[in-house]
């Protein structure tokens, strides 16, 4: 069972289980964790689904590509460990993975 | 009693706002009635990614099943509502059953609009589609066979996606569009001629400026053997094995309009999403509210347009107020090739033009007293947001700088 932990902005956090072969961003929506909007539906197309990959969790995952760079490039409160959790696959090696959520997906 | 907010229209924004709902901490009971067999579904891969394939039937639903059983969420599937008693705050359902509400939502979305021609009223052709749901999809299938012709009737964005679907499924396609171009009403005639040309590339013909003259059917009258038109007064005939037809949608107001309220293009809002009836509110596809961005009244058919209007009416039914101020978008994809669009271009004064269209690689800004109203980006997906920004924030811009693509986008909107 993979385990992952959404940390709202404000400090709330969610632990909830992962399905292997979704996307981390699904993940968040079928356990209703607020700050994931993910208004494209999980196409790179709307930097919605934006979170915050913590220290030794990003080594793991396979880095982005060019489509999600560019989305990530002009979200909103882009940090240096800024993904689309759209594109992130959950698999057995992210057990444990921690994504921090920013104020806000749609707005500065 | 246990307060109760029944939400008809199981589609992206009633299933947006149970689960906003529960989010947010409501606790009363949530009921979310659709009509259809499914739970709320993605509607924008139906003409692209699930119709070609490449999208999964389970990939389609917004959450699964299981998801609104946990957060208490009372999901029926295959529940019509027909009608809502104000007085009593009741509805009745299809099988004759009524339901009482504390708060009505309705989130009803649309129809595609049918196509009128003499001759057709009552007929139900079996080669004849148009794209709203799942099953509409999955009836229309069967047709998409290698070889066989496709006659789009429509040259909007549903219309170019199944055209784009069809040819690479080895379709051959003839697109039918009323007006002198694409997209006309949604876009500029730059972006429209360029769609055009990536569509031409591929194989799909056009004929524009058309005018549908009626449909050719087999004796039995259950299949289109043929569609007649004339192009600039030149008649012609052109044979089908199947016929789409994408000429824009209906909102679902009827129930609406049955209970007496206003309903112009759209069930009326205010910026809260509330009819005149404190009880009733109304979101998405169906429902015409008003615009911090336009400052008049607007129905927008969009994804981005449900999730924030399905927030909007979960913050008024927690006691909160938060009218919506988000900008318009929307988003195609066609041949893998992405297209984001911003704003509203209506009105628009000048077109620039930045990156290269030869290239495939432009963005379009569209701009009135020098500030940016809207914009086109296709195949830069990093200008996206900057775009929004300059869209939202309304600065005055250089049109030089930023037709300029050494210049960042970012510099231009600070
Ligand atoms: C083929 C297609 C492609 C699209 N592509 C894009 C895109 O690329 N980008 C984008 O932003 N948007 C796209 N859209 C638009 C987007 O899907 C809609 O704007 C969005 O689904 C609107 O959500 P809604 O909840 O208002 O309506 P819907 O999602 O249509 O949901 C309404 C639901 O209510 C049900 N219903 C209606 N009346 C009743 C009743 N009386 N009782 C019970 N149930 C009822 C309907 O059956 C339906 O299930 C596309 C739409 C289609 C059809």
């Amino acid at each position: 069972m993979t385990k992952i932990k959404f940390i709202e902005a404000d400090g709330k956090e969610h632990e909830v289980e992962a399905q292997e072969g979704q996307s981390v961003m699904q993940t968040a929506l079928n356990n209703l964790v607020p700050g994931i909007v993910g208004e494209c539906g999980g196409f790179a197309s709307c930097a919605t689904c934006h979170g915050y990959v913590d220290e030794g969790w990003q080594s793991k995952l396979p880095p982005p590509d060019a489509a999600e760079e560019g989305m990530i490039a002009c979200a909103f409160h882009v940090k240096p460990n800024s993904r689309l959790t759209c594109q992130i696959k959950v698999t057995p090696a992210l057990d444990g993975m921690v994504v921090r959520l920013p104020v806000s997906q749609t707005s500065e | 009693m246990e307060e109760r907010i029944v939400i008809v229209g199981a589609g992206q924004a009633g299933g947006e706002l149970a689960a906003g709902l529960r989010k947010q901490g409501y606790q009363g009971r949530v009921l979310l009635l659709g009509d259809e067999a499914h739970p709320p579904y993605q509607r924008p891969p139906l003409s692209k990614g699930f119709l070609l394939g490449k999208v999964a039937l389970k990939d389609l639903y917004l959450k699964p099943l299981e998801t609104y059983e946990r957060f208490g969420i009372e999901f029926k599937p295959g529940t019509r509502v027909e009608a809502i008693d104000r007085s009593t705050r009741e509805i009745s359902l299809r099988d004759g059953s009524r339901l009482a509400y504390d708060k009505l939502v309705l989130a009803t979305g649309g129809r595609a609009r049918p196509l009128s021609l003499p001759g057709l009223e009552g007929a139900r052709l079996e080669n004849l589609f148009s794209i709203r749901s799942l099953a509409d999809v999955e009836a229309m299938r069967g047709g998409f066979l290698p070889g066989n012709h496709l006659v789009i009737i429509g040259g909007g964005y549903v219309g170019l996606e199944v055209a784009a679907v069809a040819v690479q499924s080895g379709l051959r396609v003839t697109l039918l569009e009323a007006a002198p171009r694409l997209l006309s009403r949604v876009t500029g005639p730059e972006v429209s001629s360029f769609i055009e040309r990536i569509h031409r590339e591929r194989g799909v013909e056009f004929r524009l400026s058309c005018e549908v003259r009626g449909l050719e059917l087999d004796e039995a009258r259950r299949q289109v053997r043929g569609v007649s038109l004339a192009c600039h007064g030149v008649p012609e005939r052109l044979e089908a094995d199947l016929v789409l037809v994408g000429i824009g949608l209906i909102p679902n107001t009827e129930l609406a309009s049955a209970a007496g309220l206003a309903v112009q293009n759209g069930i009326v809002v205010d910026e809260y999403a509330c009819t005149a009836d404190p009880a009733i509110l109304a979101i998405g596809d169906c429902a015409n509210q008003p615009s911090a961005y336009t400052g008049g009244r607007i129905r927008l058919e969009s994804v981005p347009n449900a999730i924030e209007h399905a927030r909007v009416a979960a913050a008024t039914l927690m006691g909160k107020r938060e009218p919506s101020a988000a900008i318009p978008w929307f988003w195609s994809d066609q041949y893998g090739l992405k297209l984001q669009m911003v704003g509203l271009s209506t009105g628009y004064e000048q077109c620039v033009t930045r990156g290269s269209v030869e290239h495939k690689e432009f963005s379009a800004f569209y701009l009135k007293d020098r500030r940016v109203i809207a914009a086109d980006v296709i195949g830069r997906p990093a200008e996206f947001m900057a775009a929004k920004r300059l869209v939202s924030s309304r600065a005055e811009v250089d049109a030089t700088r930023l037709g300029d693509v050494a210049v960042p986008l970012t510099s231009i909107a600070a």
